[in-house]
């Protein structure tokens, strides 16, 4: 399997699961990110990913390996959807096996932090009230100072986790 | 009308005040260390080339000076206005004609303005509100009004010498919390004032594409929200730019992007890259927006 993918079809967990199965590894952990029916008090219809894929697919690769180098992990992989996707379906899947739980949960999280942080992916909210607009670029645009104060906050959030 | 002067040209519709020019060159350079107005341009001083962008506005153009400074070899070719105030800053000047000429209207220019170029100045004078007490730019850097590429309406006389007079000089604040008519710049580099000789290195290496840099052929890619402000995901170009960020101003002033390149990342054939990386013929360019993946 691909270390890094894009898919414009829905993301089949169980699959992609099962090829990193391996007798030498102890621990498995995934994460799944949803497509949420909400967004900065906004009601959230569905959602559009842009990805610019040649690069995205280097810099995802550069990530997987990053963190299996890192962690020490066995395995690990991810697969980003791109294209129209509803409420509820699966948007993002990461999957690492380890010998042991620690570096799996680690890995797992280091890959969808820095896939959120590094990847050219855009996303565009559809809300229930009719507008829509890509996220991260529209409000920031106007409040370049509160999304910086936001990156600050967000980058000791995942300080205090890992 | 009041049409004084002799050309025609600066006199608006409706009853405007003729319009004037006024290059302010009475600085004293000191960030410089040497004449701001003298500093070559592509084999002409700043001072010249700002008398030569503004001549075709206005009904006459005056060189703005300090009264030591009359006898300059440099100013002396231009009909001048010797400042009647001192250590007022650029205010001194624009007091000094108002008093000279109160009928008429002041198209002021500082002289530290090396990219203001010939359209951000005809869309001043096109976006002029004579009815207002000034016309001036938005910063694209804060903002604030841009006090020193403007145009000032004789109606501005009376309120200015009065806030001069209440102790205060400086013409931004003024026009703050004067009746102002704000416009965006189509050039959001063009009012770049320099005042170091790190700024003016840095205003030639803008300037030198139009002089020097030999022209290449580049395809853009544009994604997300700069696919929709381009209305189109990509194109084939010709340009002088020399590098991502020439290139990404450049494109600025045909389509109207929202986010300042300060938001964006480059890559180039595929790969990250920094603005200043030199462009070559061929390379495929894609300005990267802020990511929100996951």
């Amino acid at each position: 399997m691909a270390a890094f993918q894009f898919t414009r079809t829905p993301i089949a967990p169980d699959e992609l699961r099962r090829a990193l199965a391996d007798p030498a590894c102890g621990g498995y952990a995934a994460f799944e990110g949803w497509v949420r029916d909400s967004n900065e008090g906004q009601r959230v219809r569905g959602l559009e990913y842009e990805a610019f894929e040649a690069l995205g697919v280097r810099e995802g690769e550069r990530i997987v390996a990053d963190a299996i180098a890192r962690f020490g992990v066995a395995h690990a992989a991810c697969v980003h959807r791109i294209g129209a996707l509803a409420v509820g379906e699966l948007a993002v899947w990461v999957g690492v096996s380890a010998a042991h739980r620690d570096e799996a949960f680690r890995a797992c999280r280091y890959i969808i932090d820095e896939v959120k942080h590094r990847l050219p992916i855009w996303k565009k909210e559809h809300y229930l009230n009719g507008d829509s607009g890509w996220v991260n670029c529209e409000r920031c645009a106007a409040a370049p100072a509160q999304a910086a104060a936001e990156d600050a906050a967000a980058a000791r959030h995942v300080h205090e986790h890992v | 009308m009041s049409a004084a002067g002799g050309n025609g040209a600066g006199v608006g519709a409706g009853g405007a005040a003729p319009l004037a020019g006024l290059v302010l060159a009475g600085g004293r350079s000191t960030r410089m260390r040497t004449d701001k107005a003298a500093l070559p341009y592509g084999g002409r001083s700043q001072l010249e080339r700002a008398m030569t962008l503004i001549a075709p506005h206005v009904t006459r153009a005056y060189v703005s000076v300090r009264a030591d400074q009359s006898s300059d070899p440099l100013r002396a070719r231009f009909p001048q206005i010797a400042d009647t105030h001192e250590n007022l800053g650029p205010i001194a000047g624009l007091l000094a004609a108002q008093a000279r000429h109160p009928e008429a209207a002041w198209l002021v220019l500082a002289c530290d303005l090396p990219l203001l170029d010939e359209p951000t100045l005809a869309h001043l004078v096109r976006s002029r509100a004579p009815q207002r007490m000034a016309t001036a730019y938005r910063s694209s850097h804060d903002g604030l009004p841009e006090p020193l590429c403007a145009i000032w309406e004789p109606r501005s006389a009376a309120p200015l010498a009065a806030y001069v007079t209440s102790g205060r000089q400086c013409p931004r604040r003024f026009l703050l919390g004067a009746d102002t008519c704000l416009i965006d710049e189509p050039n959001p580099r063009a009012l770049d004032n320099i005042n170091t000789p790190e700024e003016y290195r840095s205003a030639m290496t803008a300037l030198a594409p139009q002089a020097t840099a030999d022209p290449k052929h580049i395809t853009v890619q544009y994604y997300a929200l700069l696919r929709e402000q381009a209305g189109r995901r990509d194109e084939a170009l010709v340009t002088r730019a020399r590098t991502a960020a020439e290139l990404y101003t450049e494109l600025t002033q045909r389509y109207p992007f929202s986010l300042a390149p300060e938001m964006l990342r480059v890559a180039i054939n595929t790969e990250f890259r920094e603005w200043t990386a030199p462009l070559a013929d061929g390379d495929a360019v894609v300005f990267i927006p802020p990511v929100a993946g996951g």
